[in-house]
């Protein structure tokens, strides 16, 4: 068990440290949180500051337009980047996150030619097209067709939760190419396809989250013409394609928020000592716990990476494990700034209630928590499937 | 970076829990308890002891110049751990902190108890005791394999010390992870078991969600656990003890209640894992304590 950085290491976080301090007093003003097309122009303009600087991509494979750079590198620029104050993933989640590792590993020479670099270099952004109405946390039912039409997919459908679909170039998209029956079982039907949002027959209806802003869209596919060679995996494969994809999710989605909390914690233990609040012992030691919690989700962090690193595999289910309480106590954190706020804990004004109000989806999205204690309890531990 | 185990230090995980295994296994953790029932204190097997330093478990970290194994901080909580698991009863954590400085402790020969909070372990059996015990009077401890002395209220305390935010904590916290983990285990078993309703209860998602609670909350513990051993961070080590005492006295009785109404019964072992984890919770720092001595340093 060793948490020291290898000579090589340290060079790396001074040398992304210095960048840093140079280059983030030059960036503008962040966007109004509920302002999309704001969003997507500072964040894939922050892209491009790190594609130019050579951080773009960094843990992706060389061949994908990656930097190659191991998991424990990967982490540091995670940690060096929050601990900076830098600007989050945001309106690149998804290519960056999801969809770009998923064509870097599943998808032909030409499919990452065509689209990683764009993710890379800030110029396209993705969205996710999974859910469905009646298929969300049971996704393997999802319902919406594709069939061939020659060199042609056509899909007909509807998407919800699609996340970023208002300002995205690009739809990583499930599909369900052999319809349900008996004998086949309903995830062995799936395809994933890349579906340009400027295609005709798309309607992109923006949902309003309890946040007030547009995270998410419901979208709707009348004949949409998607050519085969957008389809990445073989056809009634897009099932284990997806899980490549999810395992990154739960895997490394959340690492970088994890110093984000012990930065706003610190915060708001500051903010009490200033207004008054600190004076209360119950208060007070319920930021003391979630600290205890949120250096020991760090560590936790440092185990998977390193686990990672060795079996040089994508992340585990042990992923599973991390986004049950995480999710939780990032909910807990924003619950406590409200106690610190006090009244003022009713003003949107303050950053601390957006972010209140945001984390209520982290115990839903990409699995909510009961899903994800079925994965825990059937994968990991072992537990009969049932209901 | 490298946050996983060694080959060498898996390889002395699997002995010390080969060892226990077969050295106290269940049948050795019952006839304890028996026997203790029936004398109405418990008596430490002093063979066991004996082995046990044979076996190295007490000089784990004493250089091996001066006759120990030569490991540190790390392998000892590896070992506690398995100590905790097995619910090995004595005054493990002082006996350890005492080889090198106490003849005989690290050998096994001496039995070295502490006081180190408002309650001291071990104080008729143990052969050396060390802290200021004037006062103590006996009380009917809630766990039969841990006798258990309370001192005066007003008794001078140690401020900081081994058990408050050094290697004692550690240690204890070490064994709480290893009960946390065994308790999981438990109550996995009893759901792959147990019918009720025409089916294995573990495919009930209510059982299901308590079970996966049980590893979230174990598996916390450890990353704050094998951290502090590897930092030695005196702060690092409070919140390892807080959390691996949560972890511990939680998972204890989300373990008893799968079992049900067997896990009620003085037959079924939950009931020792709940009383040792509540012993140890008790050592050193309150969780209160140790929550404020976080949020000082924030």
């Amino acid at each position: 068990m060793d948490l020291t950085y290898t000579a090589e290491e340290d060079e790396f976080r001074a040398r992304l440290s210095r960048w840093l301090a140079r280059t983030l007093p030059e960036l503008p003003p962040p966007p109004d949180p509920l302002d999309w097309p704001g969003r997507r122009a500072y964040d894939t303009g922050w892209q491009r500051r790190l594609y130019d600087a050579g951080y773009a991509g960094l843990h992706w494979p060389v061949d994908a337009g990656g930097q190659g750079a191991t998991p424990t590198q990967h982490l540091i620029f995670l940690e060096e980047t929050e601990k900076a104050g830098a600007p989050y993933v945001g309106a690149n989640f998804v290519g960056l996150l999801h969809a770009g590792p998923t064509i870097a590993s599943e998808g032909s020479a030409e499919q990452r030619a065509r689209w990683l670099p764009p993710v890379l270099r800030g110029e396209e952004v993705w969205c996710q097209g999974f859910s469905e109405p009646d298929a969300g946390s049971d996704l393997a039912s999802l319902c919406t067709r594709a069939w061939r039409d020659g060199d042609h997919y056509v899909v007909s459908g509807s998407k919800i939760w699609t996340s970023h679909a208002e300002v995205a170039d690009w739809c990583e998209l499930l599909v369900r190419t052999t319809p349900v029956s008996g004998s086949v079982p309903k995830h062995r039907g799936i395809s994933w396809l890349a579906m340009p949002m400027d295609a005709p027959g798309i309607t992109v209806r923006p949902l309003r989250t309890l946040a007030g802003s547009t995270e998410f869209a419901e979208m709707f596919l009348d004949e949409v013409r998607v050519p085969v060679s957008h389809r990445v995996g073989d056809e009634n494969d897009g099932w284990r394609v997806t899980m490549v994809t999810l395992s990154y999710e739960r895997g490394t989605a959340f690492v970088g928020e994890v110093v984000a909390c012990r930065r706003v914690l610190g915060e708001l233990a500051r903010e009490a000592r200033k207004n008054g609040r600190w004076d209360d012992a119950v208060l007070r030691r319920r930021l003391g716990h979630l600290s205890a919690e949120f250096a020991a989700l760090w560590r936790l962090t440092q185990w998977n990476v390193s686990e990672s690193q060795r079996t040089g595999g994508v992340p585990g289910v042990g992923g599973s494990v991390f986004k049950l309480h995480y999710s939780h106590a990032r909910q807990e954190l924003y619950e406590a700034a409200a106690d610190v706020l006090g009244p003022g804990a009713l003003d949107l004004g303050h950053p601390w209630n957006h972010d209140r109000l945001s984390s209520l989806s982290y115990t839903i999205a990409a699995g909510t928590s009961q899903i994800q204690q079925n994965i825990v309890a059937e994968r990991i531990l072992g537990l009969p499937k049932g209901r | 970076m490298d946050f996983q185990l060694t080959e060498d230090q898996r390889a002395l995980r699997d002995g010390v829990r080969d060892l226990l295994e077969g050295r106290f296994d269940r049948t050795a953790l019952r006839a304890a308890v028996d026997a203790s029932e029936r004398a109405g204190a418990a008596a430490l097997d002093r063979e066991l002891w004996r082995e046990l330093g044979a076996a190295g478990f007490f000089s784990l970290a004493l250089p091996e110049a001066d006759g120990g194994v030569g490991l540190g901080l790390p392998e000892a909580v590896l070992a506690f751990e398995e100590a905790g698991r097995a619910l090995l009863p004595g005054p493990l954590v002082a006996t350890f902190l005492a080889a090198g400085e106490i003849p005989g402790a690290a050998s096994g020969d001496v039995m070295v108890t502490a006081a180190d909070g408002p309650l001291v372990a071990w104080l008729d059996e143990a052969d050396v005791v060390r802290g200021d015990v004037a006062g103590a009077v006996p009380a009917r401890s809630v766990d039969p394999l841990t006798p258990l002395h309370r001192l005066p209220a007003d008794a001078p305390r140690e401020d900081g010390g081994p058990f408050l935010d050094g290697a004692g904590a550690l240690l204890t916290a070490a064994e709480q992870l290893g009960s946390a983990a065994r308790t999981t285990e438990m109550a996995v078993q009893y759901a792959r078991e147990r019918v009720q309703f025409g089916q294995l209860i573990g495919a009930f998602q209510a059982v299901k969600h308590l079970c996966a609670q049980m590893l979230v909350r174990a598996e916390i513990a450890r990353g704050a656990v094998y951290a502090a051993a590897v930092t030695g961070d005196p702060l690092e080590v409070c919140g390892a003890k807080l959390l691996a005492d949560d972890a511990a006295v939680r998972n204890a009785r989300d373990c008893l209640q799968v079992h049900g109404g067997m896990g009620f019964t003085w037959e079924a072992d939950v009931h020792l894992h709940l009383k040792r984890a509540w012993v140890r919770a008790g050592t050193g720092r309150s969780a209160g304590d140790a929550e404020e001595a976080l949020a000082a340093a924030l």
